[in-house]
Formats: C-alpha cells, sequence, structure tokens
C-alpha cells in the first residue's frame, strides 16, 4: 500500500472509531438497564436500514446526480459536521464547554433509560429498540458519508471501507470484553483531527461543485488541484488555534 | 403524523444538529461564493474566495455563539 492509501485508511478509521465509539455509548446503556434483546433488536433493525439507506444513496447519487452536484450535496454535508465537531472542539480546548466524556454520557444515557416507562411489543422494550435504533442509525450515515467522500477523493473506496471497518470491529469487540463505555479513548483529540479533516474535504468539494450552477455544468478546480487540501487542513487549523486563544478573552468568568 | 415529526425531528438533528448556527453559516458561504462564480470570476479566484468566506463565516458563527 502507498502513503496515500495508509492516510486514507487512518482517516476514515479515526473517523469512523469516534461514531462507533457513541453508538456503542448509547447500546450499552440501554442493554445494561432496559435488557439486551431490545438493544440488540435496536442496533440490527439500524444496521439493515443503514444498509438499504447506503445502496439507495450510493445507486441514486451514483446514477442520477452529475459529478459536481454530487460533490456539493456531499460536501455541504461533510462541512457541516466537520464545522460542528471543529466548534465543539475550539470550545473544549479553551475551557468553555467541558470535555466530552463517554462515562458521563453512558451515566446519563442508563439514568434516562432507568426513568422511561416500560412499553413492549412483540416482547421488545421500545425504549431501548428505539434508542439503539437511532444512535447506531444516526452515528452510521455519517460513517457513510466519511467513507464515500474519503473514498471517492482518493479513487479507493475499498481502503475507505476497510478503514471504517475495522474500526467497527475494534470498537465491537471491546465493546463485547469490556461491557463499559471506552473512556480511556482520547475522544477530544481524535474529535479535534477529525474535525479538521471534514471540515476540510467538506469545503474542498462543496466550492469544487457550487460549478454545477455555471453554464458548463462542471466542477470549480481549486489552485493547485488535491494540494488545495492541504492547504485548507492547514487554515482551518491555526484559524481553530486562534479562536482557541482568542475566546477565552470574551468569556473569562465560565473559561477554566 | 407522529411519524413524520419524528423522521423530520431525525434529519433536522442530523444536519443542523445542536447549533443551526453552524449550518446557516456554511450555506450563507456558500451562497455568496455562488454569487462571485456566476460573477465571472475565474474559477481558481472564485474558489479562493468560498474558502476564506467559510472561514469568516465559521470564526462569525463561534464569536456569535460564546457571546451570546
Amino acid at each position: 500500500m502507498t502513503g496515500a492509501t495508509w492516510g486514507l485508511v487512518a482517516s476514515t478509521f479515526a473517523a469512523s472509531f469516534v461514531e462507533f465509539v457513541e453508538a456503542l455509548t448509547i447500546v450499552l446503556a440501554m442493554g445494561v438497564t432496559r435488557g439486551w434483546r431490545s438493544a440488540i433488536a435496536g442496533t440490527v433493525a439500524a444496521l439493515v436500514a443503514l444498509t438499504a439507506f447506503t445502496a439507495a444513496a450510493g445507486y441514486a447519487l451514483g446514477t442520477w446526480l452529475p459529478e459536481s452536484l454530487l460533490q456539493l450535496v456531499v460536501g455541504t454535508l461533510l462541512l457541516i459536521f466537520g464545522l460542528q465537531w471543529l466548534r465543539k472542539a475550539v470550545l473544549r480546548s479553551s475551557g468553555l464547554k467541558a470535555m466530552h466524556d463517554e462515562e458521563e454520557e453512558y451515566a446519563a444515557q442508563t439514568e434516562a433509560a432507568r426513568q422511561a416507562t416500560r412499553q413492549s411489543r412483540f416482547g421488545i422494550d421500545t425504549f431501548a429498540f428505539v434508542v439503539s435504533f437511532k444512535g447506531v442509525f444516526l452515528e452510521g450515515v455519517e460513517v457513510v458519508f466519511v467513507v464515500i467522500t474519503f473514498g471517492l477523493s482518493a479513487a479507493n473506496m475499498p481502503a475507505a471501507i476497510g478503514g471504517a471497518a475495522v474500526a467497527g470491529l475494534l470498537v465491537l469487540i471491546a465493546g463485547v470484553i469490556l461491557h463499559r463505555p471506552l473512556a480511556a479513548i482520547p475522544e477530544n483529540a481524535l474529535k479535534y483531527g477529525v474535525g479538521l479533516l471534514l471540515a476540510s474535504f467538506g469545503a474542498y468539494w462543496a466550492v469544487e461543485g457550487l460549478g454545477v450552477f455555471t453554464q458548463s455544468g462542471e466542477s470549480l478546480e481549486w489552485p493547485g488541484g488535491d494540494w488545495a487540501i492541504l492547504a485548507l487542513i492547514a487554515c482551518w487549523l491555526l484559524t481553530s488555534r486562534l479562536l482557541v486563544k482568542v475566546l477565552p478573552r470574551l468569556k473569562p468568568e465560565v473559561a477554566r | 403524523m407522529r411519524f413524520v415529526k419524528g423522521f423530520g425531528q431525525f434529519w433536522y438533528d442530523f444536519i443542523i444538529g445542536d447549533d443551526w448556527k453552524i449550518a446557516a453559516a456554511v450555506v450563507a458561504a456558500l451562497a455568496v461564493t455562488l454569487v462571485v462564480v456566476l460573477a465571472g470570476v475565474s474559477a481558481a479566484g472564485a474558489a479562493i474566495a468560498g474558502g476564506v468566506l467559510l472561514l469568516l463565516f465559521f470564526v462569525a458563527s463561534v464569536l456569535i455563539d460564546v457571546r451570546s
């Protein structure tokens, strides 16, 4: 494998890993408090729905949408996801927001699960089923977008899928062995890095995709081609570090 | 009706998340970039303008968020 392929695998691995850890935390909380049958049923249903969504979206995107429109749609979504992660990372690094903690998230989820009333259908606890389904599907769709973007931009879909699959497998094995949230993962640092990558790839694609509105309908070309992605990563990193420095001065009473 | 509401809520949570200002900033920056593109600026110039606008709108949304 070349260095670029390893970079692609590492990127999709890191991005997918964070999403899978979040999904695992939700499923664990439901399994422990409301019963494993309903939590696993919700997870399996979400995986089936996710497969159908990926197949349908992949077919529709690849068949009907011109390349530039595909870049605009996927790029815009990635930008929004990436910048939301970057915003949280900046607020956490500047002390304006508490660090994300999977143990805290797990405690909040289990408390909510304990207080929810029990309603059963076909022997399945509705609350655990719906929460597990929503958690796995929501995080899963983000993984799908990450894999599509990184895979298409590097023209190596198998490597992108491989990175995400290994991440999913590792998180699943860790969850089965530990039976508790993966609190030791440096999730905040991972999210910062992944936020930078998503924001950079998203900006690159979304701007290229604006070419769909021109007469030719062709994608816009960034100066320097793919090298512009590196420049974008540097710009987002610099901007986020500047915000980390400046933001605490705007709200010194909150910053810790 | 409950299904439609739940479906809408799911996609709102998925796309907009917990801070609508980020999505608004992205859409606004891309809209201004599109105006630049349609004004006939070269592709390279429009791409650079798009990158800069996205950075500026993101900074503005975070500053508004922190000050509010």
